[in-house]
């Protein structure tokens, strides 16, 4: 009875994270995109400074038709977002936010293998959606949301293989047991492909060529409304989550911290994923999107090269410590 | 060719780091009224007493959005044995301000100073008919008109100030 009260009680905290989380991401984006434009941003939902304008969306979102196109294949389409949104769930259970089992949803000992290729199902949902339509501007974002993916899941793979092959081991607690200050300057470069890399599968600007507006309406997601449509965002927003998890995790030392790692380790965790979500918005305000050939020069020609310098690196240095 | 590769990727960051820390140029208009230049165009005002009903202002609005009617009227002869003289009455004059384009030519080719520009802004109705400002809103916004603006110090003085004070010199000298 103690065992199914203490997995309902994880399940239920990574749940509500998982709501919580990309609606913190969402609603800073709004607010930092905002004053790095010189505008205000959201400032009358919710009366303080526009907090509630998340909320606000989601009820309109809510009150809108459910449509699906008359061609549609139209029980695909209506998975779709569902495929999108639930794998980051599930990526969720496995990450430690802090030292010991009691911080994590629940310990795989493939942890990576596992994160990996749950996070690579969920661009099968944009995939689905941009099939199912029956539209072709959906197809065109389907299939450049595929070629993202052959090309991006590659490096992002190697990168990781290259903490894997530091830690001598696969799962994300044992990593993090591992790790030591010093893998920071050594694994800089992997963590700067692997976080680079994941933006560009969660079509991210300025990878965000599958749902360029200006070229193609919205990709894969031109005809979805409602509450389908919001899915999407939503699994859009905990990709962001995860990807900055996930690289601090792997690549900065998740709950170690300067001090207080005991007690205040989940603190630290969250700390550092604020700061890489915080990223993810710069850059988005920052950067024009790069055109379709460029997307895949950079991934072929300068992300897989550096991956895989830096797994030589790493294989360098571990023989020469051990 | 900038001199470190990927200098121009820095620069970028910088920009919008930047603003971020800077304060925003967002009016928050409902709250906070806009700081308008005292000759803003927002709406035109009639200073009735001063028509002539001479329908210059209808007839050079480009959308014709000046409704004037007007009847004439008789004064008695002033003296014994005079004539008779007519005048022109203003009945009705309006704007419509859902045509109005803002152009503010009747303000310049009123001959007699009847018609301002006010910067108030804010009278946008629910309904389109009532943007038909009539005789009397339109006198209304003359309260809301500014003082012409001072002249500049080294300005010629102007032509109703001279010719009061030649009248009053010349009345000095017939003295």
């Amino acid at each position: 009875m103690n065992d199914v009260l203490d997995v309902a009680l994880r399940l239920v905290v990574v749940f509500a994270v998982f709501l919580v989380l990309p609606l913190v991401v969402g609603q800073t984006e709004h607010k930092v995109m905002a004053h790095m434009q010189g505008r205000l941003g959201p400032m009358h939902a919710g009366g303080f400074h526009g907090w509630a304008q998340l909320i606000a969306d989601g009820v309109k979102f809510v009150q809108k038709e459910d449509v699906v196109p008359a061609d549609a294949d139209r029980r695909i389409f209506q998975l779709a977002p569902a495929v999108a949104l639930l794998p980051y769930l599930l990526v969720l259970v496995v990450i430690p936010v802090g030292p010991g089992e009691g911080a994590v949803g629940q310990v795989v000992d493939a942890g990576i293998f596992f994160v990996l290729a749950v996070m690579g199902v969920g661009v099968l949902g944009s995939l689905m959606a941009g099939w199912a339509s029956a539209n072709k501007f959906s197809l065109l974002g389907g299939l450049r949301t595929a070629a993202q993916l052959l090309a991006y899941e590659l490096p992002m793979l190697l990168a990781a293989a290259s903490v894997a092959m530091a830690a001598g081991t696969v799962s994300l607690p044992g990593i993090l047991d591992a790790f030591e200050w010093w893998w920071l300057p050594w694994q800089i470069v992997g963590a700067l492909v692997f976080f680079v890399a994941g933006l560009a599968e969660l079509q991210r600007p300025p990878f965000d060529m599958p749902v360029a507006d200006s070229e193609i309406i919205f990709g894969a997601y031109t005809e979805y409304t409602g509450l389908r449509f919001a899915l999407f965002l939503l699994a859009e927003y905990a990709g962001i989550v995860i990807l900055c998890a996930l690289t601090t995790v792997l690549f900065l030392g998740g709950w170690h911290g300067p001090f207080g790692a005991d007690g205040l380790g989940w603190v630290w965790t969250l700390l550092k994923v604020a700061v890489l979500a915080f990223a993810v918005i710069w850059l988005r305000v920052s950067y024009p999107r790069l055109r379709e050939d460029q997307l895949q020069r950079l991934a072929w020609t300068v992300l897989i090269p550096l991956a895989l310098a830096q797994i030589a690196l790493t294989g360098i240095v571990k023989v020469a410590i051990d | 060719m900038s001199p470190i590769p990927g200098s121009g990727l820095a620069k970028g960051l910088a920009v919008t780091l930047r603003t971020m820390t800077r304060k925003s140029v967002t009016a928050q208009y409902p709250e906070a009224q806009p700081e308008l230049p005292p000759r803003s165009r927002g709406v035109i005002a009639l200073f009735d007493e001063n028509c002539t009903v001479c329908m210059l202002c209808a007839r050079e609005c480009p959308d014709w959005c000046i409704y004037i009617d007007s009847h004439k009227e008789t004064v008695p002869a002033a003296v014994p044995g005079g004539r008779e003289r007519s005048r022109n009455v203003l009945d009705r004059f309006a704007i419509d301000f859902a045509l109005c384009m803002y152009c503010g030519i009747c303000i310049e080719v009123c001959p007699f100073d009847a018609l301002f520009w006010s910067p108030e802004f804010e009278y946008a109705e629910t309904d389109i008919r009532d943007l038909t400002h009539e005789r009397d809103r339109l006198r209304e916004w003359m309260w809301t008109v500014p003082a012409p603006p001072a002249l500049d110090p080294g300005a010629e003085e102007p032509k109703e100030v001279t010719a009061a004070r030649k009248t009053a010199e010349k009345r000095e000298a017939g003295e």
